[in-house]
């Protein structure tokens, strides 16, 4: 006897959050009781601008399925500056993922200060019904990370 | 090329410079090499002509570390990688004797071997833009400009920016437009556009030659030579490697390729990795103000500078 049992499909989202605002933002998310879906896992950086095109890329080869990035206001940068730095950068990757066909929506940035943990529950839900939506990632994961 | 020849022959006989750093003579008339001359006798192998498209500023990292005064011959493209490399302080401009070296577009063998012409035997530059080719079926011609690396059709101009010496003329021989097949590319659909990377991509032997001949891409460690990251094996064993190391490659160099075109010229499988690069640069005239890398010594590169009114990713 078989069991007809359907799997639905949980896309894994890697967040970067920044030390100073996000990750703050997702502590009172946690701490006003507001719920982000658990396929979300967040990595603590300093500043996003710590986060260098290889960690998204890495995420992705391993099998996340979307990857986004969350820091502070510009503006209201911990360090002053670095987010404007993410900014450009992050601009200029995600234009070049889409030029070679990858899909637009599995990369996201979003500002999001300490204030905002219920911008955070809202954002982290949207992002993942909308890559939810696209599905597995295959054209940037790497066969070998599967399991 | 005698006027250059006697001239580097001269400031090396009369001690001004060390050595010279310029193109040797290959077996083939078309594969002509970098090379450093250290001694008269060893100029008798130094060439310049149409084939010696290398470009030469990346050389003068390791010239810097050398005792004594180097000579380089750049051409116009090339000053800008060498303009490039000082303001990172990667080159010495105290240790170094710049000849700005006349170009009229560098042209492509395979481009002359496309056009059907096989057994290449020896080729001659003739005055009215024409190539004479001796092949093993005869002589055979055909025109300059049919032939001119990819490059050379979205030329960067005459001048060089940077030199102390300039020997010979150059010609603009822009004739395309730069940024026309990225957007043609573009315009394609996202699966098509997808499908295209990976066709072009998936021919990559990860011999790293687009990263070793690139001015710019000179880190003294790199990312891919790490034997603790295992998405840089040098095996083709996932299409996803070689997006990554391409992705990685190009984006490292975003903001500070002078655009070139050595990346593709050197890729044995004839990956138009320009495209990449040209792709950046787009994006960054139309988002940060037009920025040539290289063109000059002041200001910032467009990653390492920021206006709060920025463009939202």
């Amino acid at each position: 006897m078989q069991i007809d049992h359907k799997e639905e499909f949980r896309p894994k989202i890697v967040a970067f959050c920044c030390n100073w605002c996000s990750y703050a933002g997702a502590d009172l998310a946690g701490s006003s009781r507001l719920s982000y879906p658990a396929d979300v896992k967040i990595i603590r950086v300093p500043c996003s601008c710590r986060v260098n095109p290889m960690f998204l890329l890495r995420a992705f080869e391993r099998g996340a399925d979307g990857v986004i990035l969350c820091g502070c206001h510009p503006g209201d940068c911990h360090y002053s500056t670095g987010n404007y730095y993410t900014r450009r950068r992050m601009t200029l990757l995600f234009s070049l993922l889409e030029f070679i066909g990858v899909e637009r929506e599995r990369v996201r940035v979003e500002w999001v200060s300490a204030a905002e943990g219920a911008k955070l529950s809202e954002t982290m839900n949207d992002f993942v019904k909308t890559v939810g939506a696209l599905g597995r990632n295959i054209r940037l994961g790497d066969l070998r990370c599967r399991n | 090329m005698q006027e250059l020849k006697n001239r580097i022959a001269q400031l090396l006989a009369d001690g001004s410079v060390q050595r010279i750093l310029g193109w040797k003579k290959g077996e083939m008339d078309y594969d002509a090499e970098p090379a450093f001359f250290e001694t008269q006798a060893s100029l008798d192998d130094f060439v310049y002509h149409g084939f010696c498209a290398a470009n030469l500023s990346k050389y003068m990292i390791e010239a810097a570390k050398l005792p004594g005064k180097t000579l380089v011959c750049l051409k116009p493209c090339d000053s800008y990688s060498f303009n490039q490399l000082l303001k990172e302080h990667r080159v010495d401009r105290e240790k170094t004797y710049i000849i700005g070296v006349g170009c009229s577009g560098k042209l492509d063998i395979d481009k002359i071997r496309a056009a059907g012409i096989k057994g290449i035997s020896g080729i001659s530059e003739m005055e009215n833009d024409t190539l004479r080719i001796e092949t093993l079926e005869g002589e055979k011609s055909c025109r300059r400009k049919d032939v001119l690396l990819e490059r050379c059709h979205v030329c960067k101009g005459k001048d060089h920016v940077i030199f102390d010496e300039q020997i010979g003329s150059s010609q603009d021989t822009t004739d395309g437009d730069r940024f026309a097949a990225v957007r043609e590319i573009e315009a394609m659909a996202p699966e098509a556009r997808f499908a295209y990377f990976q066709e072009e991509l998936g021919k990559c032997i990860r011999c790293n030659a687009c990263r070793n001949v690139c001015p710019v891409c000179n880190c003294r460690k790199c990312v891919f030579d790490s034997t603790k990251f295992d998405s840089v094996q040098k095996v083709n064993a996932d299409s996803f490697e070689e997006r990554m190391f391409h992705i990685i490659r190009a984006f490292h160099v975003a903001g500070r390729c002078t655009d070139c075109g050595e990346c593709s010229r050197v890729c044995p499988q004839k990956i138009p990795l320009h495209l990449f690069n040209r792709k950046l640069i787009q994006d960054i005239n139309t988002l940060y103000g037009t920025y040539q890398a290289g063109s000059g010594l002041e200001g910032k590169t467009p990653l390492t500078e920021y206006h709060p009114e920025d463009a939202e990713p």
